[in-house]
């Protein structure tokens, strides 16, 4: 039976249902509590688990995590809220110095199972640090693991698994599909949920793979939808870190062509490793380079101009168009 | 857990009383003849519409967003107006009174929140950095300013100040507390002028702090006060005291304006999921305009021709903002790609040449570019 539900609502049934699996699971962030999130996903979840499982915590980044690292020291498994892409930075040096490299430094005695949540991405109109696509950053640290969605189904389950992880993950919540609905049946066993590791064919094809995770999922699928001269193949990358190469590779070696699409700058962003690593394997097989559909090497722009900034249905055509011009 | 805020009431600096009626305070003398007066009152009047205009504007869908200052305005026009020519504010991003007074045109600020540029004015112009949207990093940019005051020798009575704007949220972040502390070390000439505005979002002032925002100071070594935030005699009188101090080489002060968010975090918000509505009327009884509107008709300052001339003028800028704002152009496509290096870039070059040549590809076919 399924249960209908937006990306933002999966979310949070998800946390809802870690959290009575679990009574480990902590949720904390600034506004999470009462107000439930400025995007409203922890909505409901301060009135039924209690302050003391859902923290309204200070208006300090580096204080959410560096203390969420120290509530997992001490057996806890935080789910901390960043609220907007932007704000990340102030907790960089906890994140990058201290919970990715605590496994490490302890030869494996220290566990610290945090997720970060991340609403990222563009595309809603939002004055600057509201909508950067900082991905990147978190891949190129060893010791995260970064997973990004593009549908309630993952949503809710890939929730659930982030915190099941003992390692940190950084759960990267494409904000502008926050209202995107689909069919989600709760009532499955996570057992049997598409691991949050795997790469996923959204929609077979044999001409072209088009690559794509969170916002540009559906990008992607429009785009294929769209080109009715060719048959597009669209793989949700799902796990940025790592990537899912065996079912990547195996989609390259059908197809012969790769497009990457993402809405993070093209020049050290995911589809340059992804790129490199699929030419490296797949070299025989390509039909054409790989082709990389990216925001620009800019800062994110005022709004009135992100329209042509973010890679949108006629730039990931024209991609796909110079996939098979070559 | 013990409630550690339970020491006495905080003295609070207060020269008007919500009554409108004048008390002098020992340490505040306040020099201002009447026009000075008026002034501030057209201040916060206009202020006030400027802002009320914005929140309309953007329910309209001319505006992405709109973080109004419905309640602060005494707090930023009093602080604003003590500020001379030539020193440098900080702000972060709901500063439009100090805005005000540092010159900066409405259409600016609405501007940025329409999302035509990410704060287009000139600050070494105005004297008045960018709106800062990363809570309380401006509080260090304003104590490097300061540091670098101090070597430019710009210190006495002539001198420069700098004065940083934050709220009771950012007193939270580490940003803000290393500023204090660089502040202190190196005696820089920077006032910390802090709204606490009761609310951080959805946050009370409980969430960030278990004692009174301005006793912070004396951990770090430099005076603190707290002023009553609606008064904007007050608020007037002890940033002026703040600034001549650290102009002279006395160092740092943290002004805490104790006053109170009326609206909204920003337009995106909606405080009925949090707070009591009663809190929200207690507060409208200390409304800065009205007691300082009081104040001029008790003594006499003021008449009901003034009073008209000023709400005349207030629709007159609400009209030209409206105007204004509808008017201000789309920046072009290509605008992405300016002023992102002060060198030539070759990936910024490549990319505007082929998003050029990409976006012309759609006029030779005829059709709009873009979704």
């Amino acid at each position: 039976m399924g249960t209908n539900l937006t990306i933002g609502k999966a979310i949070n049934a998800g946390l809802r249902a870690a959290m009575e699996h679990d009574p480990k699971v902590l949720v904390m962030g600034e506004d999470v509590g009462r107000l439930g999130g400025v995007f409203r996903v922890t909505d409901g979840l301060h009135k039924d688990f209690g302050a003391d499982r859902v923290i309204d915590t200070p208006l300090a980044e580096s204080g959410i995590v560096g203390t969420a690292i120290g509530m997992a020291l001490r057996g806890y498994r935080p789910v901390v809220e960043i609220q907007f892409d932007g704000f990340f930075f102030p907790a960089a040096n906890q994140t990058f110095t201290q919970l990715a490299k605590m496994r490490r430094r302890s030869a494996g005695k220290l566990s610290v199972p945090v997720v970060m949540r991340i609403p990222y991405g563009g595309g809603i109109g939002a004055v600057e640090h509201h909508s950067e696509s900082p991905e990147a950053y978190f891949t190129h640290t060893a010791g995260l693991r970064v997973v990004t969605v593009a549908n309630p189904e993952d949503a809710y389950w890939m929730i659930q698994q982030a915190i099941r992880s003992d390692d940190p993950v950084i759960f990267l919540e494409p904000k502008r599909r926050y209202y995107e609905k689909a069919e989600v049946d709760t009532t499955a066993s996570i057992a049997e949920a598409t691991p949050m590791g795997a790469a996923r064919i959204a929609r077979p094809g044999t001409d072209a793979t088009l690559l794509a995770y969170g916002p540009m999922v559906k990008t992607a699928l429009q785009a294929a939808e769209a080109d009715t001269d060719h048959s597009i193949e669209v793989v949700d990358v799902r796990s940025l870190a790592p990537v899912d190469y065996p079912t990547i590779v195996d989609s390259v070696k059908r197809t012969g062509r790769l497009v990457v699409a993402h809405e993070a700058p093209l020049s050290g962003g995911p589809g340059a490793e992804i790129a490199a690593r699929v030419t490296e394997e797949c070299f025989y097989h390509l039909e054409s380079p790989v082709i990389r559909v990216a925001a620009f090497d800019t800062p994110y722009p005022q709004s009135r101009l992100e329209e042509h900034y973010l890679p949108d249905l006629d730039r990931v055509l024209d991609g796909v168009d110079r996939a098979f011009a070559f | 857990m013990s409630d550690t805020t339970a020491h006495a009431e905080p003295e609070l600096v207060q020269l008007l009383t919500p009554e409108g009626e004048f008390t002098a305070h020992p340490d505040y003398p306040l020099d201002v003849g009447a026009d000075e007066i008026r002034d501030l009152y057209r201040d916060l009047v206009l202020v006030r519409r400027v802002d009320s205009e914005a929140v309309s504007l953007q329910r309209q869908g001319e505006l992405g967003l709109w973080a109004s200052l419905l309640g602060q305005e005494a707090a930023q026009i009093g602080s604003g107006r003590a500020l001379r020519d030539g020193d440098m504010a900080f702000p972060s991003y709901r500063e439009h009174g100090v805005a005000w007074c540092r010159g900066i045109e409405p259409k600016e600020l609405l501007g940025m929140f329409r999302g035509v540029t990410n704060g287009g004015w000139d600050p070494h112009e105005h004297g008045f950095h960018l709106y800062t949207i990363v809570i309380g990093s401006q509080a260090l940019h304003a104590t490097g300013y300061a540091m670098g005051v101090q070597r430019d020798g710009a210190v006495g009575e002539d001198g420069t100040a700098v004065i940083a704007y934050f709220g009771d949220g950012a007193t939270s972040q580490g940003d803000t507390n290393e500023a204090f502390n660089f502040a202190s070390v190196n005696n820089a000439p920077v006032v910390f002028f802090c709204q606490n505005n009761q609310w951080a979002i959805s946050e009370p002032l409980e969430r960030q702090a278990r004692v009174p925002i301005y006793r912070r100071a004396s951990g770090f070594g430099f005076p603190g006060v707290r002023v009553d935030g609606n008064d904007v005699l007050a608020c007037l009188a002890v940033t002026r005291a703040a600034l001549a101090n650290a102009r002279e080489g006395n160092g740092p002060t943290l002004i805490e304006a104790f006053t109170y968010r009326m609206g909204a975090h920003t337009t995106n918000d909606d405080p009925t999921r949090y707070r009591a509505t009663a809190e929200l009327e207690e507060w409208k009884a200390k409304d800065p305009i009205l007691r300082l509107r009081r104040h001029l008709e008790r003594e006499g300052l003021a008449d009901e021709e003034f009073f008209a001339s000023v709400d005349a003028e207030a629709d007159a800028i609400g009209e030209r903002v409206r105007a204004e704002c509808r008017a201000l152009p789309d920046p072009e496509p290509l605008d992405i790609f300016h002023e992102v290096y002060a060198e030539p870039n070759v990936h910024i070059d490549q990319q505007r040449s082929e998003f050029a040549e990409y976006l012309a590809s759609f006029e030779d076919a005829g059709v709009e570019g873009g979704r």
